[in-house]
């Protein structure tokens, strides 16, 4: 990743607007947007939002798991439109490991597809698992581990393929308090070695502020970026950040712009359904 | 739109489900009938007409109320022995533990193998009938009442003791309410295999019943008589089903998915 | 040993001792049973001396073609109905009814279709475990967790790849349900079909000890029966256990 690369968009979103028909007798939902969002290349971004705004709707558009009614997304300057492009790697916040395989042959996954050669595989696979702390459990089933370990395979799986845009949606909400403090530390730890762009969907305002380099703020229904707060962090930083003197100011920020929306999405205030 | 119009909708496809899962069986049996002939079936058309004369014949509905009468003694007794049976078990973790494999193994053998013994202890007529419907069913209400109330979630046992109420009340207002549509559940299998069981009993351990009249059409090789007494067989089989589903909608539709 | 396998085994062992005892004493007289303990004597008899090889491989040869073709047709319609919602719908009342059919009863037709041989057996043993296999396929089906379905689309699966890769493997509990009723409800059509219309295997020589007045002989034969039914479902249900334990319950 050369210097000059640095500051590049890596996602570019533009007018994005997600709005869901009525079939039937369901109602159109107007879900997102109209969205605008520069992704820096390189950088952690997340999004932080009162529940159902639109956060994981969002991301879905960027992985192109999903089209945008209105507007244009762009990665790496081609459009994404409807098929997960090559380079982007998803964790998802439920359980995704694959209860049948080990979790030498889950982090394999990916890579197996490809056809890659066994050699090729055996080395990435071994090289991911160390990256992750699994070495030790490469031939244990998901079932007997627990459930920050599995999320670790998930993204073990996901790094195997050296992806360049790493979405992670609401990837610890499943977790304890202090299980998703130390996996903060990891998944910041990750990001400085693999130099991917981050893109995390979360609701807990204390993770965003510890690992952004920037925090996008959504409204709630139809979900649109209140403002985007720029933390300013080193990249070398860790969960003690929390201890800056900027970190109560941030997290004191964010919560005042989305104590509004979190009401209204409760159903105060201007009805939402 | 509102969700009455909805249900209603679904209501009416659902009775045009019925109507093509109908068509679509009659095709299949003209099909089979081509090819068979007139040796191994008739078609479906003339199979109603044979039905029809079957119902108004004199010596059929005696048979037909000698088998409602051993399906409902079968049936009650059936329930009547497997939900307490059940409940008990389910409560009493030790005992159900060691029955449960007991039970499980009883349901996948052929209760045709234990045929013999009825009807060396209890000979012809209407009690091998009876005791044969409640072999095969009491099993399955057995092991889904025992599997329901085992597995009444603890968090609402918790809930429940959180408002101090005693073993009674618990089970009463909690447990057996939370039970209660896997209990239905089995009951309707039970059902469905007590009258199965009914019917097969009634083929050799009975001189009436429907069953009787199907194993002498078969012996004499009436195929006419053999078609028309499985449609109505059919027919009411569908029918007792369609009544326990709807029971079970009403009682627990707000509950499950439709 | 558990409490719970101590009890079970003390309950059994109690209950067999009992109706040894009121045979032995006349009190069950032996028009109706013989005891247990020469139950097991004819077995033994009975197996050593090879008349029921032939009746024993025939009744145990179509029950497994009934299950392998019960489980592989079952799959795959379970597959396809799965795709089409609306057939799903349509078939329903069908498979809620299904069991109370007297399937046996379209024996006569079968022999026209298929010639008196063993196949008629086979078929009706066929439709009697399709269903099942079909029913549970489909829950297994529905219980494909969506995060799975939306990883497989994150790595650009086709529907194809998705299917056999992470669909089936998914759902494979389920479809061992499915496995498990086929092979009793073979089971249960084989044996009943031999015993109702005396062809060959185990039923049939059921039905000949027991019109034959032969009680030695019947009694052992349900004991082997209950032997052989019991001894397949722990195979079956010890290898479901493996699975589940290493899988997880999902």
């Amino acid at each position: 990743m050369s210097g000059t690369d640095q500051q590049a968009a890596h996602v570019v979103l533009r007018g994005v607007t997600r709005v869901y028909d009525g079939d039937g007798g369901t109602q159109r939902v107007h879900a997102l947007g109209p969205i605008d969002l520069d992704l820096l290349r390189g950088q952690l971004f997340s999004v932080i939002g009162p529940s159902g705004c639109g956060k994981s709707t969002l991301l879905d558009l960027i992985a192109g798991l999903s089209r945008a009614t209105a507007g244009e997304i762009t990665f790496e300057g081609r459009p994404i439109r409807g098929q997960v492009p090559d380079g982007i790697g998803l964790v998802f916040q439920e359980d995704a490991s694959l209860p049948w395989l080990t979790v030498w042959d889950n982090v394999a996954f990916g890579l197996r597809r490809r056809g890659a050669a066994p050699g090729e595989i055996r080395r990435r696979v071994d090289d991911a698992l160390k990256l992750m702390g699994l070495t030790d459990f490469g031939r244990a089933y998901p079932a007997q581990l627990s459930g920050g370990m599995r999320q670790r395979v998930c993204i073990a799986r996901t790094l195997v393929l050296e992806p360049r845009l790493i979405l992670l949606d609401e990837p610890f909400g499943a977790l304890d308090q202090q299980t998703r403090l130390l996996m903060g530390d990891e998944v910041l730890r990750l990001w400085r070695e693999t130099g991917a762009t981050i893109f995390l969907i979360t609701h807990a305002i204390d993770e965003a502020t510890v690992l952004s380099d920037r925090v996008g703020v959504m409204s709630a229904r139809p979900g649109r970026f209140l403002e985007i707060v720029e933390t300013g962090w080193p990249r070398e930083r860790d969960s003690r950040i929390a201890e800056h003197a900027d970190f109560g100011r941030i997290t004191g920020h964010i919560w005042s712009l989305l104590r509004d929306e979190s009401l209204k999405a409760m159903g105060h205030g201007p009805a939402v359904q | 739109m509102s969700v009455v119009a909805d249900s209603r909708r679904r209501g009416d496809s659902r009775v045009a489900d019925v109507l093509v899962l109908i068509l679509v069986l009659g095709l299949v049996w003209q099909a089979f009938y081509e090819m068979a002939g007139d040796v191994a079936m008739t078609p479906p058309l003339a199979t109603i007409g044979y039905a029809v004369r079957l119902m108004l014949a004199p010596d059929f509905w005696p048979n037909v109320r000698a088998t409602l009468d051993a399906f409902g003694l079968a049936a009650l007794i059936s329930a009547c022995v497997g939900v307490p049976a059940g409940v008990l078990l389910g409560v009493h973790r030790l005992a159900g533990d060691a029955a449960d494999p007991v039970l499980v193994a009883l349901y996948s053998v052929p209760k045709i193998v234990f045929y013999p013994v009825i009807l060396l202890s209890l000979g012809l007529g209407l009690a091998p009938v009876v005791a044969f419907g409640v072999l095969n069913g009491v099993l399955p209400i057995m092991i889904f009442t025992m599997h329901a109330v085992a597995h009444v979630k603890p968090i609402y046992l918790k809930m429940g003791r959180s408002f101090d109420l005693t073993a009674w009340q618990l089970m009463q207002t909690i447990a057996f309410p939370a039970a209660l549509p896997e209990i239905l559940t089995g009951l309707r299998i039970g059902l469905s295999l007590t009258f199965i069981g009914t019917l097969l009993s009634e083929m050799f351990a009975a001189h009436a019943g429907v069953g009787h009249l199907l194993i002498t059409a078969m012996q004499l090789n009436q195929v006419p008589r053999i078609m028309s007494l499985t449609l109505l067989i059919v027919v009411f089989a569908a029918l007792l089903n369609t009544v326990v589903v709807w029971v079970e909608h009403r009682a627990y539709g707000h509950a499950t998915d439709s | 040993m558990k409490p719970a396998v101590a009890l079970r085994t003390a309950v059994l062992a109690g209950a067999v001792l009992l109706l040894e005892v009121l045979c032995r004493a006349g009190v069950i007289s032996r028009f109706t049973m013989v005891p247990p303990s020469a139950m097991l004597v004819g077995l033994v008899a009975l197996l050593r001396s090879g008349s029921l090889n032939g009746d024993l491989l025939a009744t145990f040869t179509a029950v497994a073609i009934a299950v392998v073709s019960a489980v592989l047709v079952g799959v795959l319609a379970g597959a396809v109905v799965h795709t089409v919602p609306r057939v799903r719908r349509i078939l329903d009342p069908l498979f809620g009814t299904y069991y109370a059919i007297p399937i046996w009863a379209f024996y006569p037709l079968f022999i026209v279709l298929f010639g008196l041989n063993e196949i008629p057996k086979v078929v009706i043993a066929f439709l009697y475990s399709v269903v099942a296999v079909v029913v549970n396929t489909l829950l297994g089906l529905d219980r494909v967790p969506r995060v799975l379905l939306k990883m497989a689309r994150s790595y650009r699966m086709g529907p194809f790849e998705t299917g056999v890769r992470v669909v089936l493997p998914s759902a494979a509990p389920f479809i061992i349900t499915g496995v498990k009723l086929a092979i009793a409800y073979s089971l249960i059509g084989v044996i009943s079909t031999e015993f109702i219309l005396s062809s060959r295997g185990v039923g049939y020589r059921l039905s000949f000890a027991y019109l034959g007045f032969d009680n030695t002989t019947l009694y052992a034969l349900i004991v082997l029966l209950l032997i052989c039914v019991t001894t397949i479902n722990q195979i079956v249900y010890a290898w479901e256990q493996v699975l589940l334990q290493r899988w997880g319950r999902r």
